[in-house]
């Protein structure tokens, strides 16, 4: 029995964190932040240099057939440096629903490419969970009509997997005649999301017919989301007290004071279990069936409700300075901040747990 | 991760469930949680004993089973006795706090005499720890012992001294060296509580019961190898317990039977014509305490599987009383919120729910917040030793009236 980390897990962990140490300093992270299209070419080359891209590509198409465990390890260090780089989508959820939905000659067309860095993938999922303002997307014939809005990691994709209003997927390719693209602009600078506009888009369905990858892509989504908060309240927690042993008044370190003393303290205290919550709904997904869609709405919901805790408290404890852009902080305030709304947000998610329960009927 | 015991644990998860399944007729019923056990409980807890489900791990010459530390064995066994609504073996301040100090710190002696008796539910044990003047800051306590023709003369009040009434006898902490620092001048005396001098006064809560008491100490003589550890050395046998009594109260399992029951509980209470789950603020509420309880749990497994490999639970361990006490906490506030005005009968009233009892946890409960180390203690444990957050700076001692006065004209400038 061991509830935890591998040593392979470990030193994953341990290569990621050194990467980006060196390669995603804030300063560049503000640099990117300013451009139109926020994404780092020099973090997604680090990443790709470690293998990232491939990690849930199975090993027949050239990847690392990892698990989502592994990914969510990798998400919280790129929460924890707040990476300008594509991740969720085209590094986790393309290459499970090929793998998991895709015909023979896609999985030989996209995995190769996916695993190796040369294409990309954005997945557009939202309106399963909830369609707002209009949007939804109807399939017939091989041609997608209407609105996908919030496809997640959108810039310089090649193509985009949507779920049309049956829950069931769509390859549709960024070179596709009547296909609008439209950039949306969210609080958080470091991933880029988009809207997508089919009028009888030419579109190549998966093989899944009944939704069940769907499913499976927003219980991954969930997961990667929550290991995402999870890094970025652990950079704020360590921020937090690292200032809070640095700042003086009244002659003393702030972070004496019980009043501060205490707000780090709360942070610490919630923070500590989400960490085993996401380990574990990341290895229901991989392993336990039963478990991994409660779980990975339970480790969603609850990350972030804790992180918006965390986020905020954080914040206070630097003072006015928190509230500056000198201090940066506000990175990974809004990191946490589009975290809790993305996929689902905790009362959204909250109302499935229930129906996955039959303790009412599915919303 | 690798969640699985492995085929020999399962095996004896199996061996666990068969006596289980054999015996449990013979179990006393597990809502007797009175301070002495009946002759039935007493019985039960030999037939554990003798079959290593309780006091697994201390040595048969001392009245245990007398095993090797196996957590993963002492896990399965709870979860065992858990699973099947069977009462495990006797928990008392006795076996949880006093025995495993003994075995750490007792004489050979002391070992002999005291252990097995309190095994086998024969002698119940108090605990004199906090007095009115000295709670978060035990060791400032009061009560005195000197030493007078080869006994302790102990003169003081302790507060807090649940089943002081049905107790046989008494560990306590008195102050033995009055010139010594705090810390160092306390000792850790263990004295019958049939000694003259002593008087028992019951403290009525708010919860309206007198799950407390007070024990007043007059002239109490105590033979003076009666101490465990040296003289002046009891801060350091007390701590060596503290941990204990903050194992005990944070067990994620505990959290989950909670839960449990107050999802049926929101199942069958109707509000008009629906089911209190049907309403969907009360139900967002539920599902995040849900969540909060399998966080809990999670972090439970990992703290164990920490142990397993000899590491430190870190600060997964420094949370648990904390965060299990405030979530106990919630999960009472909501069952009463989630029976409205049927939540507020109490003292046996018609209609009342299972006897008051979601009453009288919503308000015990908070006394377990403050107990065992309050929430702010507990915060000030996790800001210095999880963060390494700076200690507060001390205070100027009262007699070093000078600087005192500098410190409050200095506080003054910094306030205005």
């Amino acid at each position: 029995m061991d509830f935890g980390l591998s040593q392979d897990q470990q030193m994953l962990r341990d290569a990621v964190a050194r990467c980006l140490a060196d390669t995603c300093p804030l300063d560049h992270v503000r640099e990117c932040a300013e451009l139109d299209n926020p994404l780092s070419d020099k973090v997604l080359g680090a990443v790709q240099d470690l293998g990232i891209p491939g990690m849930l590509v199975p090993e027949e198409h050239g990847g690392l057939g990892m698990t989502l465990l592994d990914a969510a390890i990798v998400a919280e260090q790129l929460a924890y440096v707040v990476a300008p780089v594509p991740f969720l989508a085209s590094h986790v959820l393309a290459p499970i629903a090929l793998s998991e939905a895709g015909s023979e000659e896609q999985k030989a067309q996209w995995l190769p490419k996916i695993a190796n860095g040369e294409a990309r993938i954005a997945v557009a999922i939202s309106e399963t969970v909830e369609a707002r303002d209009g949007a939804g997307v109807s399939s017939a014939d091989r041609k997608l009509s209407g609105t996908a809005l919030f496809c997640l990691d959108f810039e310089g994709a090649d193509a985009y997997i949507v779920a049309d209003a049956g829950g069931r997927l769509h390859l549709v390719t960024a070179d596709a005649l009547k296909l609008e693209t439209i950039r949306l602009t969210t609080i958080d600078r470091t991933r880029s999301v988009g809207e997508l506009r089919f009028e009888q888009t030419e579109a190549e369905p998966l093989v899944d017919d009944n939704g069940a990858t769907t499913a499976r892509l927003r219980d991954a989504g969930r997961v990667i989301l929550a290991a995402d908060s999870l890094g970025a309240g652990q950079a704020m927690i360590e921020k937090a007290v690292d200032y809070s042993g640095q700042r003086e008044q009244f002659g003393r370190l702030i972070g004496s004071f019980q009043a501060v003393k205490h707000m780090c303290a709360e942070m610490a205290a919630r923070h500590e279990p989400c960490r085993s919550l996401v380990w574990y709904a990341a290895h229901a997904f991989d392993s336990i069936p039963e478990d991994a869609s409660i779980f990975a709405c339970h480790a969603k919901s609850h990350t972030g409700e804790v992180h918006r805790f965390v986020a905020r408290t954080s914040t206070e404890v630097h003072g006015g300075m928190g509230f500056t852009d000198l201090m940066g902080l506000h990175y990974w305030f809004k990191r946490i901040g589009f975290d809790r709304q993305a996929l689902g947000g905790p009362e959204t998610v909250r109302a499935e747990v229930a129906a996955l329960q039959g303790w009412i009927k599915a919303p | 991760m690798d969640l699985d015991y492995g085929p020999e644990y399962d095996t004896f998860r199996q061996q666990v469930r068969d006596f289980i399944e054999a015996h449990s007729h013979l179990a006393p019923p597990s809502a007797t949680r009175a301070a002495r056990p009946s002759p039935e409980a007493v019985q039960w807890q030999k037939l554990l004993i003798e079959n290593g489900y309780t006091a697994r791990t201390i040595p048969a010459e001392y009245g245990g089973y007398g095993a090797e530390p196996d957590i993963l064995k002492s896990r399965i066994i709870s979860e065992e006795f858990s699973r099947a609504g069977v009462p495990g073996g006797l928990t008392n301040q006795g076996i949880s706090m006093l025995v495993p100090t003994l075995l750490e710190l007792g004489t050979e002696e002391q070992k002999q005499r005291w252990i097995e008796p309190t095994l086998k539910g024969e002698i119940v044990w108090c605990q004199g720890y906090s007095e009115p003047g000295a709670g978060s800051d035990l060791a400032s306590l009061k009560t005195s012992a000197r030493v007078e023709d080869g006994n302790f003369v102990i003169n003081g009040q302790k507060i807090w001294t649940s089943t002081a009434k049905q107790a046989d006898m008494i560990f306590c902490l008195v102050r033995t060296e009055p010139d010594a620092p705090k810390h160092r001048g306390i000792s850790y005396l263990i004295f019958s509580m049939d000694t003259p001098g002593i008087e028992v006064r019951p403290l009525k809560t708010m919860t309206g019961h007198a799950e407390f008491n007070e024990t007043f100490f007059t002239d109490v003589r105590v033979p003076v190898d009666q101490i465990v550890g040296a003289r002046g050395q009891g801060w350091l046998v007390a701590n060596a317990t503290l941990g204990h009594e903050r194992g005990m109260l944070g067990d994620p399992g505990a959290l989950e039977n909670r839960l449990q029951v107050l999802i049926t509980l929101m199942q069958e209470e109707r509000i008009g014509q629906a089911r209190a789950i049907d309403n969907p603020v009360l139900r967002d509420r539920l599902l995040a305490l849900q969540a909060e309880v399998s966080a809990m749990k999670c972090n439970g497994m990992r703290i164990l599987s920490n142990s397993l490999k000899g590491e430190s639970g870190g600060m997964a361990k420094l949370i648990v009383k904390l965060q299990s006490c405030e979530i106990a906490h919630q999960i009472s506030a909501l069952a009463i919120d989630a029976m409205g005005e049927i939540g507020t009968l109490y003292h046996g009233s018609p209609r009342e729910r299972e006897g008051g009892a979601w009453q009288w946890n919503y308000m015990f409960q908070l006394g377990l917040i403050i107990g065992g180390g309050t929430a702010q203690i507990q915060k000030n444990i996790i800001a210095e030793r999880g963060l390494e957050m700076p200690r507060e700076p001390k205070l100027a001692k009262v007699s070093d009236a000078a600087k005192a006065t500098a410190d409050i004209a200095h506080h003054k400038q910094g306030s205005a």
